[in-house]
């Protein structure tokens, strides 16, 4: 081994490093970090100060020289704007019905993938595909080839079903005026399912094996190994894939920037689409910057729940 | 003791081999249920099939009601779209994300290395301050970040991408990274220190056999994400330093809607990642639930 290093050297007392508490030893120990820490400070958390800043602001850049401060006029807005109000409930109910039937499919696919069948690693490859295709083309894909009522792929099947029992033209529906939010909720399902299922299928897979011989031979039931072992199990896997998922579904932007521009009106514009807009279409730098913080304050509560739930893995792992 | 000494790499060797989901335990589907879980797989690979399908295809065969799955195949769309100048987009794209994620690999591999290793004290703060910035919204950024970008001179250049991709992937490999690195045997480095070993011997004969396939995941991952984002790139490049997505997004304003070609389009951008990932497969729950899951 000491032939290894180029320069024999005095080999330094084994428990030095662990026990010298010199300021010297506590920085030789900081500066890797360091650089890595500077450049995060620099980067995500100015541009917050700045925005904190900036929201107390009268700011359009379509009347330059009008900058002043107005305090917290540009919140008392925010928070009385009906667009602004109409955002904060599509962000909910994207947020919401995505996440939440995500994590239930996912948790179907998981549960079927934990079994042994024909073909399990190639269905396992083929169902984390659409979390793979770029976001943008996925949405692009939804719009035109699925949902675009001449010739998209689900008016071309029904049309085919319809013909082939003798009908003969299937209905022509245009899935995204009618059904806006849907179609944008449908096409983040089919994105995020992926992930839960390989969250969830992770869980499955570290579930003690001999609990669940022990509850076969008592004779227990599928249904009740489900109920009383498995899910308390997977609880915590079930809320990380819930956090996760929300903190990144919330930030929906590719999807409603593509699919319905925020349209028919403002039925599907969410918050991130909304302070885009009020950005670089109203111009209302001001507004925007009030929006942005509101939305940093609803992240920070689910974070400090995200927080939580990983601290908790983490302390598990650590501790192993 | 010889024997056994012989015997564990092959053993080791046999456990890398076999796959987490093989383990043996695990009952078998009956086949009405195989026939569900092979059902459910396609419907929702059927989108994916649909797009390369159709990049196939010629414009009038793809836009066909009822759809014609058989219609004769050709590379036509691919062709158009290197002569249309997918070309710049699709290296700006690679420029972005390589440059981003070697970046990001620079600043986090130390800061992991400080933070399991080589702890510093109260570790697990400095963690958990990382993670936190990964759950500030990105939109609340754009506007402070497109002001100093524009006042910097630097919208629509390929280095503001870099930097901004760089801050968004940096908490997931400081993540990862440590998750890996804290595999590294302690009694190993303690033994290795003991006969006096420097310090980038230790690095070089025992972390980073441990830490080179966590140091592969995190690369994929970064990649990933990077590859992907939109927001950003749509709103701080104009006509120069533009990523594929942005492309992507553009050419169906300019051009009108030819269906086939945006297949080729959308297969062709999402190409890198569909291949990243499933040869990450195993890796990527650990770097998507930031090392919490393995």
């Amino acid at each position: 081994m000491t032939t290894l290093t180029a320069p024999p050297k005095t080999a330094p007392p084994p428990f030095r490093t662990r026990k010298s508490s010199g300021a010297a030893a506590k920085w030789k120990r900081r500066i890797p970090l360091l650089p890595a820490l500077i450049f995060t400070i620099v980067v995500t958390q100015l541009p917050f100060v700045a925005t904190l800043i900036i929201s107390t602001f009268q700011w359009n850049i379509l009347r330059p020289g009008d900058r002043h401060f107005v305090g917290l006029s540009n919140f008392s807005f925010v928070f009385t704007d009906e667009r602004l109000r109409t955002a904060v409930l599509n962000t909910v109910v994207l947020t919401a019905s995505v996440v939440i039937i995500s994590v239930i499919l996912g948790l179907g696919l998981a549960m079927l993938l934990d079994r042994r069948f024909a073909g399990r690693g190639l269905a396992r490859t083929l169902l984390i595909a659409p979390f793979l295709v770029m976001p943008v083309a996925a949405a692009l894909l939804w719009k035109h080839a699925i949902y675009n009522p001449d010739y998209g792929l689900l008016n071309g099947t029904l049309n085919a079903v319809y013909r082939f029992f003798g009908a003969d033209n299937g209905p022509t529906v245009d899935w995204i005026s009618s059904y806006p939010m849907p179609a944008v909720v449908v096409s983040l399902v089919w994105q995020w399912t992926p992930f839960m299922m390989l969250i969830l299928l992770a869980g499955l897979q570290a579930q003690p094996g001999d609990v669940l011989e022990a509850a076969r031979m008592d004779g227990a039931s599928a249904l009740q190994t489900f109920r009383h072992i498995t899910l308390p199990h997977l609880r915590q896997y079930i809320e990380l894939g819930v956090l996760l998922g929300t903190i990144y579904v919330v930030q929906t932007f590719d999807a409603v920037f593509t699919i319905t521009q925020g349209g028919p009106g403002s039925q599907t514009t969410n918050l991130p689409y909304e302070i885009y807009l009020t950005m670089f279409r109203k111009y209302e730098y001001g507004e925007a910057a009030a929006a942005g913080v509101v939305v940093v304050l609803g992240a920070f509560v689910i974070a400090t729940f995200a927080l939580r739930t990983i601290a908790s893995l983490f302390r598990e792992e650590v501790s192993r | 003791m010889t024997h056994a000494a012989v015997a564990a790499p092959g053993a080791r060797f046999k456990k890398l081999l076999r796959r987490k989901d093989d383990h043996g335990g695990a009952p078998k589907l009956s086949p009405l249920w195989t026939f569900v879980a092979w059902l459910a797989t396609l419907a929702f690979f059927a989108p994916v099939a649909w797009m390369v399908l159709t990049s196939f295809h010629q414009e009038a065969d793809a836009a066909t009601n009822p759809p014609t799955p058989f219609a004769p195949l050709t590379f036509d769309q691919y062709e158009l779209l290197f002569s249309r100048d997918i070309t710049p987009f699709l290296l700006n794209s690679v420029m972005a994300s390589v440059l981003s994620t070697l970046l990001v690999l620079a600043l986090a591999v130390p800061a992991a290395y400080a933070l399991s290793i080589k702890p510093v004290e109260k570790w697990t703060d400095v963690m958990f301050f990382f993670l936190s910035t990964k759950f500030l919204p990105a939109i609340a950024a754009l506007l402070p970040v497109y002001l100093i970008v524009k006042d910097a001179g630097m919208l629509d250049n390929v280095w503001t991408l870099v930097v901004l991709y760089t801050a968004m992937n940096l908490p997931i490999a400081v993540w990862m990274m440590r998750s890996f690195l804290a595999e590294v045997p302690k009694e190993i480095l303690e033994a290795a220190e003991v006969d006096g070993a420097g310090l980038l011997t230790v690095l070089w004969r025992v972390v980073a056999p441990v830490a080179m396939p966590g140091l592969a995941a995190t690369s994929l991952i970064c990649f990933i994400f990077s590859w992907n984002e939109f927001m950003f790139a749509v709103n701080l490049t104009a006509t120069q330093a533009s990523t594929a997505p942005v492309f992507l997004v553009g050419f169906i304003t300019n051009e009108g809607l030819f269906l086939a070609r945006l297949c080729a389009a959308a297969t062709l951008v999402s190409l890198p990642v569909l291949i990243a990932g499933f040869a990450a497969q195993d890796k990527l729950v650990r770097g998507l639930s930031l090392g919490a899951v393995k």
